[in-house]
């Protein structure tokens, strides 16, 4: 009965129920898009290395982050150090460096070692660089800078020609001859991080260990160990940013809930006289208002979490490397959050609903 | 037989601003069970206010109220939502029904609100029959006329089986024939139901049509 009551209510103002559920749909969709973004590019680089298909990667000790390495410091004959050791089956090194204008890095890549390590790139089109200021791209990267084989591409103020395109998934999304990349950044002989493969990959452990000794100071890291960096908790500064993405949203639906709950209850003053006059209690009536404004955040997190996979839609034909991965966790962390932030805007109007003289409230016009 | 309804020495003021406004001075006032009772007086006599303190709309400022044995003065609002909503039924002049529910619905809130407590489902449906309003249950007040809202009001009031019904002018908003049609209908359930019933109004000749009992009031007084 009090559910049909509250379903005529809603029924009854039908684009105030709307505003009210699009504001708890555009709460929902700030959430899960923002985690899903953030989740989506560290989930990204984590797969990306793992393509890589290694055991064991070696860093010099001044790398921090599992993300954003731009410098090289690790002797290139340590490569050779790392063949002769017998569990290793091969090692192979590559430079890393920042393409200044967009955060997204560009490897440096021996591809014959590179290739035999990770299985090869699978060419979508074209092949494996000829000349030193040649290029492989990933087909994400391609869409993003609507490139195609033949053309070319500007890489630190230089003409570099694309001539390859390759399915996404191994290490980076813009490879180039490792030679080229350390004679133009003055990275002669140096490498900026190491990849091993063992015979056996059960070894790994023992592997990493004989490694720590005889380098000291070194990052050295399993892949597993290495992959399990890539996570937002590691990340203080998009942890603060998503915090506050969240605190927003909430904010925006408690306001949205608040007002629409408060004109709701003033517009329903004589409604609510009846109910006391019958001999609803005040609890009841805090129950109705409280029920209300549940029902209506249900709805708009229903919309939100289907308007939220239009939203990855659309950044993601759009802006290609940006990656958004909707975690269904999140459907329901976020759910929580805004019944939550709803339940406390309904809070308000209830109490003053419920607190109303009902000689008053039926003598309102 | 004790009375159902006991008022002695009964007050009620209103402070609007600084100042003091005596709505009742000092009302005594005995109702049987089952007694047909109406109260006449003009506006400002304080009828309403005294319907809605037996209702437990509003405290008493001072004196006496007893309804079926409850003294009123001792309970809280919790309280006297409680003795309304088990012995109280309301009929309002402007009817108050929930606009958005249909005449069945508003019927069932009043139920649900009650707690759904048991309910005689065949004298019930001899209820509606009298009222008329059987194939009228389906439609919005918006779809209903005043005399058909007015009985649905009454149907709502009179869903819990409540041992007082009280009417605040219930032909107030109605014409002379829905208004005829209503008062009959009242003194009919007063005398098949046994109800208490207390009725409000401003004409004499509506109260002598069906109330066992006339009360008039003035000036916050009943008078003798």
């Amino acid at each position: 009965m009090i559910n049909r009551l509250i379903l005529e209510n809603l029924l009854h103002r039908p684009v105030r129920t709307l505003l009210s559920i699009l504001a708890v749909a555009v709460e929902i969709t700030m959430i899960l898009t923002v985690v899903g973004l953030s989740q989506g590019i560290l989930e990204d680089s984590a797969r990306r290395t793992r393509g890589v298909g290694a055991d064991i990667l070696v860093r010099p000790s001044t790398s921090q982050a599992a993300m954003g390495l731009s410098s090289a410091e690790l002797n290139e004959k340590l490569v050779d150090l790392f063949d002769s050791m017998p569990r290793v089956r091969m090692a192979t090194g590559t430079t890393v460096h920042m393409l200044s204008s967009n955060m997204q890095t560009i490897t440096g890549v021996d591809l014959d070692g590179f290739s035999r390590m990770s299985g090869g790139l699978r060419y979508l089109a074209g092949g494996p660089f000829e000349q030193p200021f040649d290029a492989v791209i990933d087909e994400v990267w391609a869409r993003h800078n609507k490139l195609s084989v033949g053309q070319a591409t500007q890489i630190w103020n230089r003409d570099f020609r694309v001539t390859g395109i390759v399915e996404p998934g191994k290490l980076s999304r813009v490879f180039i001859p490792r030679e080229t990349m350390q004679e133009l950044l003055g990275w002669r002989g140096k490498l900026s991080q190491i990849y091993l493969k063992l015979h056996n990959p059960d070894d790994t452990a023992e592997v990493i260990e004989e490694l720590k000794r005889r380098l000291p100071g070194y990052n050295i890291f399993s892949m597993a160990e290495f992959t399990s960096l890539f996570s937002i908790g590691n990340y203080p500064g998009i942890s603060a940013f998503i915090r506050v993405i969240i605190g927003l949203a909430v904010t925006i639906g408690f306001l949205v809930v608040m007002l629409s709950m408060y004109t709701a209850i003033l517009e329903r003053t004589r409604e609510i006289g009846i109910l006391k006059s019958l001999g609803a209690s005040p609890l009841y009536i805090v129950g109705l208002v409280l029920r209300e404004s549940v029902l209506l955040t249900l709805l708009g997190i229903g919309a939100g979490i289907a308007s939220s996979y239009g939203v990855k839609g659309i950044i993601e034909e759009y802006w290609p490397i940006l990656i958004v991965s909707l975690h269904r966790d999140w459907w329901f962390w976020g759910g929580l959050i805004a019944v939550g932030g709803a339940m406390l805007g309904a809070l308000y109007p209830a109490v003053r609903a419920a607190r109303q003289d009902p000689i008053a409230a039926l003598a309102y016009e | 037989m004790t009375p159902i309804i006991e008022v002695a020495g009964l007050r009620k003021s209103f402070r609007l601003g600084r100042v003091v406004v005596e709505a009742l001075r000092s009302v005594d006032l005995m109702v049987e069970a089952g007694e047909f009772l109406a109260l006449v007086g003009p506006s400002g006599s304080g009828k309403s206010t005294l319907l809605h303190i037996l209702g437990g709309l509003t405290p008493p400022t001072s004196g006496r109220v007893r309804i079926d044995g409850q003294d009123l003065a001792a309970l809280n609002d919790a309280g006297r939502t409680r003795m309304r909503k088990r012995t109280i039924g309301f009929v309002f002049q402007k009817f108050n029904l929930l606009p958005t529910l249909s005449a069945a619905d508003n019927i069932a809130v009043a139920r649900h609100v009650a707690g759904n407590r048991e309910f005689d489902r065949p004298a019930f449906d001899q209820i509606l029959r009298l009222l008329g309003i059987v194939d009228r249950l389906i439609h919005k007040p918006y779809a209903l006329s005043g005399g058909e809202q007015q009985r649905v009001a009454i149907a709502r009031a009179l869903a819990n089986n409540p041992k007082i019904l009280l009417a605040d002018e219930p032909t107030g908003n109605l014409d002379t024939e829905n208004s005829q049609t209503v008062l009959l209908m009242l003194k009919d359930l007063n005398r098949r139901l046994g109800q208490t019933t207390l009725m409000i109004t401003h004409n004499p000749e509506a109260a002598a049509l069906c109330a066992h009992r006339v009360v008039r009031m003035r000036d916050g007084r009943l008078e003798a």
